[in-house]
């Protein structure tokens, strides 16, 4: 069986439960559901919400440079420091803060694989107490790498030239256009539909039914067969970006595609721009060749 | 303290399917209620026994779930 291309970007529950106390180790949990931690964490965990501390408040944007390091700071985070992230969903949002640690350039930050669902399945120990961290003495973040984010001009034209893969990780519902967001959800978008030429591949098919990843080699026959086998660049999309940035972290570090982006603005932005390109129903077979 | 008691479970509502997760903290049982296809997260809630804990997700996921408009595709 293939290992991960990098695999030191995941950590088992196991692991995390024999580091607690380990120094320059700091376990953060990040919740789609941002009262999960006050239900119980990892002891010694510390939460970030996504919705207050992992973005621009005022803006549609990720978190501002400046705004980055005082969090970094205000966690006890320093450039040397291994941040494990963890969270409910499958690690939606954990996968969403990896993400933007790693637009900032943070050297070691991994994921605790099977998140919350694992950790409490396993029946370890939750702590109720919040948990603080002393402030590290300073951190400075790299410049962003843009990189591994891509924009509406970027996805206009990767679908227009047809130079990307672009893969939609939402459910097939909503792929389709049948519905507008998640069932139970508000819908955030005046149309319904996907980006013309985009696969449809749920993010939950990376999953195993313990919340963990599934193995590299089914990794990689999940989405070669639908034509993303890392010879072209990739866009992962979603509708706000969280969902996306699971499977950019599954194409980047576990399959080791060298040009994986996640568009952050997915569907909540292309459905509702005035005359943008919209196709319906289920995606055409992938052309052989 | 150590939860107990985790269980899993898919049953459906309004006609979608909804995932719960149960477990035992102490004297309380946690429901997460959430939608399977997208894993959307619809409802937490706590109740004295599973039962009961199992009742109010499934109350409140069936409230958001009402809403959901289907289109014509």
């Amino acid at each position: 069986m293939a290992e991960y291309a990098h695999p030191e970007m995941l950590v088992s529950t196991q692991w995390v439960e024999e580091n607690l106390k380990t120094p320059k180790v700091r376990i953060v949990e990040v919740d789609v559901d941002t009262a999960a931690y006050n239900e119980g964490h990892v002891p010694g965990a510390i939460a970030w919400a996504w919705n207050t501390q992992l973005c621009d408040t005022v803006r549609r944007e990720i978190l501002p440079r400046e705004q980055f390091d005082a969090l970094m700071v205000a966690s006890g985070i320093a450039r040397d420091t291994k941040v494990i992230l963890y969270g409910d969903n499958n690690n939606w949002f954990a996968a969403w803060a990896l993400w933007q640690m790693k637009i900032y350039g943070h050297p070691d930050v991994c994921i605790m694989n099977g998140g919350r669902k694992k950790w409490i399945s396993d029946q370890r120990e939750l702590s109720t107490e919040a948990a603080t961290a002393a402030p590290s003495a300073g951190y400075q973040s790299s410049a962003p790498d843009r990189g591994i984010r891509a924009y509406l001009t970027q996805v206009q034209i990767a679908m227009m030239q047809g130079t990307h893969a672009m893969v939609d990780v939402r459910s097939p519902q909503e792929f389709t256009g049948e519905i507008l967001a998640p069932p139970g959800l508000p819908e955030t978008c005046q149309r319904g539909g996907h980006i013309p030429g985009a696969r449809s591949i749920p993010w939950g098919k990376a999953c195993a039914e313990d919340g963990t990843f599934k193995s590299c080699d089914d990794l990689k026959q999940l989405y070669s067969a639908e034509g993303v086998d890392g010879s072209r660049p990739v866009i992962a999309y979603c509708r706000i970006g969280e969902r996306s940035s699971h499977t950019w972290f599954v194409l980047k570090y576990l399959l080791g595609y060298q040009y994986v982006s996640n568009y952050d603005g997915s569907w909540t932005e292309w459905g509702n721009l005035v005359a943008a390109p919209v196709e319906k129903g289920a995606a055409a077979a992938v052309a052989k060749t | 303290m150590k939860p107990t008691d985790y269980s899993e479970r898919t049953v459906e509502v309004e006609g979608w399917q909804v995932h719960l997760t149960t477990y035992r903290l102490g004297d309380v049982f946690h429901t997460k209620a959430d939608n399977v296809s997208p894993g959307a997260w619809l409802a937490r809630t706590t109740g004295a026994t599973e039962e009961e804990s199992e009742q109010r997700a499934l109350e409140r996921a069936r409230q958001l779930l009402a809403r959901t408009r289907r289109h014509a595709v």
